[in-house]
């Protein structure tokens, strides 16, 4: 480690690349991250796993999407038995769409316009990730989870998503072993689109219940 | 490998349950603002392991009855002034519901 900077971090305006200090977020060992770097390291020099394999577990996490849930919501607009059977029996649905069953019961909420469901876990961060990929951060927060189940018209109102008076707000807690999905409502003005296009509105956002598909008419936003 | 034992289940949709107030130490997955507040079993999941048991790496067992129940909002918080037939539902194990 060197002291020597090409440029310094004084505060007194008269370097051109004067930024706040800002401390690394990588450096704190906490108690866990020790005991995943030495577990990960055994199983390593064990032969058990190789680092590249835990390198691609990694990534294929990364790599899960919304765009998994996007195409059951599309599939449920377009076809009223699918529809049925998504509410019936989700993972019967996945699987019949040549989705993975998932490790948890689906139940899939339907939104109509007299009902808008949404979903929390207020004990932790239960999500369904193999229909969405991994949980937004805003999803992990005291905040979300504290409040979405106390002011959930408020909260949602935070995200830009009125819901009128007279329509009900179910929340969902996820906490136990059911995994859930909202089945948004199908945008008017979209019977003709084929479901590639359809699953083009539904967002991750939607399918949690903090917002709406999105809306492809002219007027949409104002 | 031995039998798994479970709970038989106690409840069906639509029945009228309480949530037990109790305080136990460990982990627990009935959420604090939940109980001892009346709601009405919305479904039954199916049974699984509890988690009280599975915390702490045994066996879970007796397995546990799993249900979906619904709470009106006004009767879990006093003062909330959302619609009145706002709901919140919760998954909730059969050791912790009572018939009411």
């Amino acid at each position: 480690m060197t002291d020597h900077h090409d440029h310094h971090h004084d505060d007194d305006g008269s370097t051109p690349h004067r930024h706040p200090r800002r401390p690394d977020l990588d450096d704190t060992l906490t108690y866990f991250r020790a005991m995943e770097v030495a577990v990960r390291e055994l199983l390593i020099e064990k032969g058990i796993l190789t680092a590249d394999e835990v390198r691609r577990a990694v990534e294929d996490m990364d790599r899960r999407g919304p765009a998994q849930g996007a195409r059951v919501v599309a599939r449920a607009w377009a076809d009223a038995g699918y529809k049925e059977l998504l509410l019936a029996d989700g993972g019967a649905a996945c699987v019949a769409i040549g989705i993975d069953r998932g490790p948890y019961k689906l139940v899939v909420v339907e939104n109509t316009d007299k009902v808008h469901n949404v979903v929390v876990c207020t004990l932790c961060s239960c999500y369904p990730r193999w229909l969405l990929g991994l949980p937004p951060d805003w999803y992990k927060s005291r905040n979300y989870r504290s409040r979405m189940v106390n002011e959930p018209r408020a909260v949602l109102s935070e995200f830009g998503t009125r819901i009128a008076d007279d329509v009900i707000v179910r929340v969902h807690d996820s906490t136990a072993d059911m995994r859930y999905l909202v089945l948004p409502r199908r945008p008017a003005g979209t019977e003709a689109w084929s479901e590639d296009q359809l699953a083009e509105l539904v967002t991750r956002d939607a399918m949690v219940g903090v917002a709406f598909a999105n809306d492809p008419s002219p007027k949409a936003g104002k | 490998m031995a039998p798994t034992e479970s709970i038989a289940p106690g409840f069906q949709a639509g029945d009228a349950v309480m949530v037990r107030i109790a305080y136990p130490i460990g982990h627990v997955r009935t959420p604090h603002y939940i109980r001892g507040k009346p709601g009405v079993v919305e479904r039954f999941c199916g049974i699984y392991g509890n988690p009280e048991e599975l915390a702490y790496a045994r066996s879970g067992q007796p397995r546990q009855p799993l249900y979906r129940v619904r709470f009106i909002q006004r009767e879990v918080w006093p003062a909330y002034d959302g619609n009145p037939s706002d709901t919140v539902d919760v998954e909730i194990f059969q050791n912790w519901l009572e018939a009411r």
